[in-house]
């Protein structure tokens, strides 16, 4: 019996160290071949760099201009965050508080949205009748409004978990609904707007449709559609298109590292019950 | 009183974008999508049903890239559903280095599609792709197949791809609702004499089925919707044999046919709406439980 066991153990091992190469390999190709030259970056094997060039990754920041791509997708993420914790944080609690019908009516027409599909020609007439086309704040709204559903329901989920004993503490001591909300209820979402934030940046950051039908000026792309387009003129330099890969990746990865635990429990609440 | 201590105004913000941004457009999809809209001309005419017999017509190319859309959509659900499973039964307990294995396969799916999409162009690549490269290092080189390029492979390429990416965060869900599980259930069942499959059969599977409803819902929603995979990998391409409803859409918002890119927006939207109403039940039934 112990023998069987043992014998188990091994091939369940060796068979979760196959799947995690499956999902390691393409990764580490990425990695070793940003390091090559040109010429053997040009097979795209998993041999090792003959010499290392970390001046890739310089180059590729001049030439695909990533900086400013950079702070672009950093304005996206970061402006639908601050929509999300603000206004979204307000909105949810009230819907939780204060259930009303027409409360009642918002909150399912809200996370309706959870499944809902954009309509992305005709919301181009929007986005042209409101001036939002081809700015980066009108990108950085969408951002925020495709948001919109996900954190009502995560932050509603939340707040019900909150006592309600403390918001009566509150109004005792005089406080009016904004000083409440701000000073006494918001500290308390916090585990809650630390996993809406990170979700929103990762889903901010990996975007990609939303700039591609509404920004036509290059010097308004962020990170996604600027590797795209790089890798459109640069082809037959696999070395600089991975090195634009790794870099690209690199915040949604340090995040997860960073976040690992929000991530996952974002990711699968109201998935699972409990 | 109440009204007063959670007032109206804290939810307009909210609830004005999410009406600009989402409702509006949404609407005024359903509206163009009976008129001839399009990028050449100012006026914009009522025509009836005439965009949705081009799009169900079977000498245009958009019934295919509806079936694709189906097909991928029911591929995506089957395979993440079945391996997610199958890796969260493995990763749940007995491997040295748990989280590190659960962490690597999560992985892919944080990375922005597109990246996803650039990695597998270079190694589905016919000549020089990492894939049959391998195949005829190991001496399977009969395998190697112009992965992205073939008509019979292309498309599927991009669903095996696509799990790829999306089978970690199934597996996290499937997990989850594992370690929900009491153990008491295994103890009685091992006093009974249970075997390995029938406590799969008779505990496992049938205590995880609301973990796997959603991962199916999510599956569903996520596959209809499918655009950056196809965009990157073979845009459509070769021809017209991997369209699907999104890159179709775009398009047509490309040629300026914009009555029949919301046509197409709009019957995807019936079929969510459908669909959508099931997810709002389920997670209100779920919220009532807990």
């Amino acid at each position: 019996m112990g023998g069987k066991n043992t014998f188990l153990t091994i091939v369940k091992n060796i068979v979760a160290w196959i799947i995690s190469l499956v999902m390691l390999v393409p990764l580490l190709l990425i990695l070793i071949n940003s390091l090559k030259d040109k010429h053997q970056a040009s097979s795209m094997g998993m041999d090792l760099p003959k010499s290392v060039h970390f001046e890739n990754y310089l180059t590729v920041i001049v030439q695909g201009k990533l900086l400013r791509s950079f702070c672009n997708s950093m304005f996206y993420a970061g402006t639908a965050i601050i929509i999300a914790l603000i206004l979204t944080s307000m909105a949810a609690y009230v819907l939780s508080r204060n259930k009303t019908k027409l409360n009642k009516f918002i909150y399912f027409f809200i996370i309706l949205g959870l499944a809902m599909p954009v309509n992305y020609v005709s919301l181009m007439k929007v986005m042209q009748i409101t001036h939002l086309i081809n700015t980066r704040i009108g990108i950085a709204l969408l951002y925020a409004a495709l948001q919109v559903p996900v954190s009502v329901f995560l932050i509603y989920g939340f707040i019900g978990t909150v006592p309600v004993e403390l918001d009566e503490a509150g109004i005792i001591d005089g406080c009016g609904p904004i000083r409440l909300y701000f000073s006494i209820v918001m500290p308390l979402l916090k585990p809650v707007l630390v996993t809406v934030s990170i979700l929103t940046f990762m889903d901010a950051w990996n975007q990609f449709i939303f700039p591609l039908y509404y920004l036509n000026s290059a010097t308004k792309w962020p990170m996604t559609l600027a590797v795209y387009n790089f890798f459109g003129q640069f082809f037959k330099e696999w070395n600089l298109v991975c090195a634009d890969i790794i870099l690209t990746s690199l915040p949604v990865l340090i995040i997860y590292l960073l976040g690992q635990k929000y991530i996952i429990s974002g990711m699968t609440a109201g998935s699972v019950k409990g | 009183m109440k009204n007063k201590i959670y007032p109206f105004y804290f939810v307009i913000g909210t609830l004005g974008l999410y009406l600009l941004l989402f409702v509006i457009p949404g609407i005024m999809g359903l509206l163009y999508s009976f008129t001839d809209w399009n990028s050449y001309s100012e006026e914009v005419n009522y025509i009836g049903l005439d965009n949705f017999k081009i799009i169900f017509s079977p000498d245009e190319h958009y019934f295919s890239a509806l079936s694709n859309t189906v097909w991928f959509t029911v591929a995506t659900t089957v395979l993440k559903t079945v391996l997610g499973i199958v890796f969260a039964l493995l990763l749940n307990r007995g491997v040295f280095n748990i989280n590190l294995h659960r962490g690597i396969v999560f992985m892919p799916s944080i990375l922005p599609t597109i990246i996803v999409g650039l990695i597998f162009k270079s190694i589905l690549n016919p000549e020089i792709g990492l894939l049959n490269v391998f195949l005829n290092r190991i001496g399977l080189g009969f395998l190697a197949q112009q992965w992205l390029v073939d008509l019979r492979f292309a498309f599927n390429s991009i669903i095996a791809v696509d799990t790829w990416k999306g089978l970690g965060y199934i597996m996290t869900i499937i997990l989850a609702g594992l370690q929900s599980i009491s153990p008491s259930y295994y103890e009685s069942a091992e006093i009974d004499g249970a075997n390995y499959l029938g406590k799969l059969r008779y505990i496992t599977l049938p205590l995880l089925r609301p973990a796997i409803t959603v991962t199916v819902v999510l599956n569903i929603l996520y596959g209809l919707k499918v655009f950056d995979s196809v965009y990157v990998l073979t845009n459509g391409g070769p021809g017209y044999a991997t369209e699907v409803l999104y890159t179709m859409v775009f398009k047509d918002f490309g040629l300026g046919r914009y009555g029949v890119g919301t046509a197409m927006s709009t019957v995807m939207f019936v079929i969510m709406i459908i669909i959508g109403y099931f997810v709002v039940r389920l997670l209100q039934r779920e919220e009532v439980e807990v």
